[in-house]
């Protein structure tokens, strides 16, 4: 720890401190040091030619299974599939068992944390167990360290429990999180709403089931004053909500996840239950106008609502299967070839990662400015590989991406100056 | 219509729906059906020709007719048939599908037959087990042996599927029988009209084939075969119809409706039917209706799919 390292000859690309360019990065007792004039002899140097250095990646919204469901994911194997994603930090959401609703909850999680591969940020629940319908003790969770608000994976049905969640998070200093979907449209529903779900005979999910959901969380933020942040955007209506709504001032940031703009409902065809998720996967249009969002800001932050299942939940009818798609170790390259494509820079791609998710959660991070901490990612933009299941860090295996030839990955990651993941 | 027995085979071991057969493997299950239909009609209703095999109907919905229709066409060939319903099985025990199957598997089977409340449970199951799977009926996905005795249905009447005009009238949005009509029907070359309330359309079916039609009327104007579906009475809580007495009103098909068809339409039903709510008994049971020739044709089909799943000619012993 108290070894000095530097990171030399990289590309520092750090859009907080409007630089872009070939810096070395000195690590000192875990923070960014200023150049001295000699290396001292037992330095760590790494020689980075090629390779950038960006503030450490931070995913916004995790599901760590624990405690509960230790077979699926761990804090410990989550974390350490974060780091060898290029995360140096995750929030996790609170639909464990029991549900973190309460501080000894979020205290059991943080403890679990310490020494983990990356930094944890619970994320507490708005209702009581999540039901919807009782505000959850927000000023004691927030005293054992939740970073945000968030009911995700259930929706909030109850409007005015919505209200004053806001408002109430608001008296706190706590963002809430909208998991967006008006479950009378999407009940029983298991993929998009689409010429596919028709072919397969599956009960579909429309886009109105999550914008029209969007649309009430803006209009109650618009009401109350209060921020809320977007979880999981699916839908190209969404984008045009949240967009009309950041217009007309209303404190709302939200998040978009790589599998949205990388797949659409067609991965589902032969009923794989690795492409089942929700909100569910949808069409080419939905994609093209969130992959637009990501680039013109209307989306602020790539998330991976990594979701970890195992056999017993996907090897099942696809109706029955669980949802969700674990997506650690595949965000990145899934968001390198964004920036291949053209369509967002590499400092763009820096603010989706981390920078934005820094600064909607209040959390460390997003900068590598002198004396910051040293949550560090360095990304190799040209490494290929094949994602496969052997190689998959996670407890869980259930990604459509498997298989896939990836490009772009993180080779070196640090948190406070320590290395927690190195694929030199 | 004629397949050239000398370079044409049959390679589908699972019949898993309409979508994975050609126009030419259609026809060759379909003449291969004709082929048995005798047998049906002999004194002695009995073959040889699976004797040995051991078919299993795997059925976790309820059904009748086709549970009996698949367990005479395998008695006819001499196969042992064994029946598991739902109830029976250890799905109710919390056992997986996978494993229920991987249990019968264990047993030797050559054909397993299954109808799931689940969309694609029939290719879950084929991938996991040996033995050949028969989709009869999954979710709202398909139902292909009831596809492929309307297909036979219509040609032993009309000679022909192309160029025709078949209207299904009803739930298309919850039905597997609708969605193998569809892709069958219009890959032999018919056009394909749907027709109901806006409530039992499903998104993007024309993009099947299908042309939706705005009334009922548009739909059976000089159609060659008018086909209603059953509606279910659970359809009603969904909200997707006010009641069975407006439905029968305004989406029934009577008499009069029929006046606008050609002369020589045919009536068609996948049963069983609610007599007096998507069918008048005037016409399900008028001189136009085939609907007990689609349960007799039944028989022949399965007994058709059950032999060539199995090899066909080429696994036969005589």
């Amino acid at each position: 720890m108290n070894t000095l390292i530097i990171l030399k000859n990289g590309r520092l690309i750090d859009p907080v401190n409007s630089v872009d360019a070939q810096v070395d990065v000195w690590i000192k007792d875990g923070c960014i040091a200023g150049p001295g004039d000699s290396i001292p002899v037992d330095a760590l140097v790494y020689d980075l030619d090629g390779k950038w250095v960006v503030p450490g990646l931070i995913d916004m919204h995790v599901h760590l299974r624990e405690p509960g469901q230790e077979y699926k994911e761990t804090i410990e194997s989550g974390t350490a599939a974060a780091a060898a994603g290029g995360f140096t930090a995750v929030a996790c959401m609170p639909n464990t068992n029991p549900i973190n609703d309460n501080a000894s909850v979020t205290r059991f999680i943080l403890e679990k944390a310490v020494g983990a591969a990356a930094r944890v940020y619970p994320v507490g629940a708005i209702s009581k167990g999540s039901n919807g319908s009782e505000l959850a003790e927000y000023g004691e969770m927030k005293m054992a360290g939740v970073a945000a608000l968030s009911d995700d994976g259930r929706p909030v049905v109850d409007s005015q429990l919505m209200r004053r969640a806001m408002e109430y998070a608001s008296s706190h200093n706590l963002l809430v999180i909208s998991h967006s979907e008006e479950s009378s449209l999407s009940h029983n529903g298991s993929m998009n709403e689409s010429v596919v779900s028709t072919r397969l005979g599956l009960k579909g999910i429309p886009n109105a089931a999550e914008s029209i959901a969007v649309f009430r969380e803006l209009a109650l933020a618009e009401l109350t004053g209060a921020s809320v942040h977007i979880a999981h955007v699916s839908t190209g209506d969404s984008v045009d909500v949240i967009r009309f709504a950041k217009d007309r001032g209303v404190r709302v940031t939200a998040e978009t996840s790589p599998h949205y703009f990388t797949l659409t409902d067609a991965a589902v065809e032969g009923y794989d239950t690795n492409a089942k998720m929700n909100p569910p996967l949808r069409s080419e249009l939905d994609r093209q106008k969130i992959r637009l969002a990501l680039q013109d800001g209307t989306l602020d932050a790539i998330a991976t609502d990594h979701a970890p299942h195992s056999v017993l939940e996907k090897s099942v009818e696809f109706d029955h299967a669980a949802n969700g798609i674990i997506g650690l170790e595949t965000s990145l390259p899934l968001s390198l070839a964004l920036v291949r494509d053209g369509l967002i820079s590499a400092g763009r791609l820096v603010e989706l990662m981390s920078v934005a998710p820094a600064r909607i959660l209040g959390v460390p991070g997003g900068s590598l400015a002198i004396g910051e901490v040293a949550d560090i990612t360095v990304i190799d933009p040209d490494r290929q590989f094949v994602y496969t299941e052997e190689t998959i860090i996670s407890k869980s295996r259930n990604s459509p991406f498997i298989g896939w030839k990836l490009q772009g990955r993180a080779v070196l990651t640090l948190v406070g100056g320590r290395i927690t993941h190195n694929g030199l | 219509m004629t397949t050239g027995k000398n370079d044409y085979i049959f390679r589908h071991r699972h019949i898993l729906g309409i979508e994975q057969l050609s126009v030419e493997d259609i026809f060759h299950i379909l003449s291969t059906a004709r082929s048995f239909k005798e047998i049906s009609e002999r004194p002695i209703k009995k073959v040889p020709t699976l004797r040995g095999k051991t078919i299993i109907n795997f059925f976790f919905e309820s059904s009748t007719r086709t549970r009996l229709s698949f367990e005479i066409a395998a008695k006819r060939m001499s196969a042992d048939t064994f029946n598991i319903a739902a109830s029976m099985s250890s799905t109710t025990k919390g056992e997986t599908l996978i494993d229920t199957a991987r249990n019968l598997e264990a047993m030797k089977p050559d054909i397993i037959i299954i109808r799931h409340a689940s969309s694609g449970a029939p290719l879950l199951l084929s991938r996991h087990i040996n033995a050949s799977i028969i989709n009869a009926g999954d979710g709202a996905h398909e139902h292909p042996s009831q596809g492929l005795l309307d297909m036979m249905t219509v040609i032993e009447h009309k000679g022909k599927i192309e160029g025709l005009t078949i209207a299904i009238i009803g739930d298309i949005a919850h039905s597997r029988v609708a969605r193998s009509d569809i892709i069958g029907f219009t890959k032999l070359g018919a056009r394909v009209r749907v027709a109901g309330p806006a409530t039992f359309m499903p998104s993007g079916i024309e993009q099947l084939g299908a042309q939706v039609c705005g009334s009922i009327a548009e739909a059976v104007d000089g159609a060659d075969v008018v086909m209603a579906l059953r509606i279910q009475h659970e359809r009603l809580k969904d909200p997707l119809i006010p009641s069975l007495r407006e439905y029968s009103a305004f989406f029934g098909i009577n008499r009069a409706l029929l006046e606008r068809a050609k002369a020589d339409v045919l009536i068609m039903h996948p049963g069983p039917i609610n007599r007096g709510v998507e069918l008048n008994p005037d016409v399900a049971d008028g001189p136009r209706s085939v609907i007990m020739d689609q349960v007799t044709n039944g028989v022949a089909v399965r007994m058709a799919l059950l032999y060539l799943v199995l090899g066909g000619e080429r696994n036969s012993d005589g």
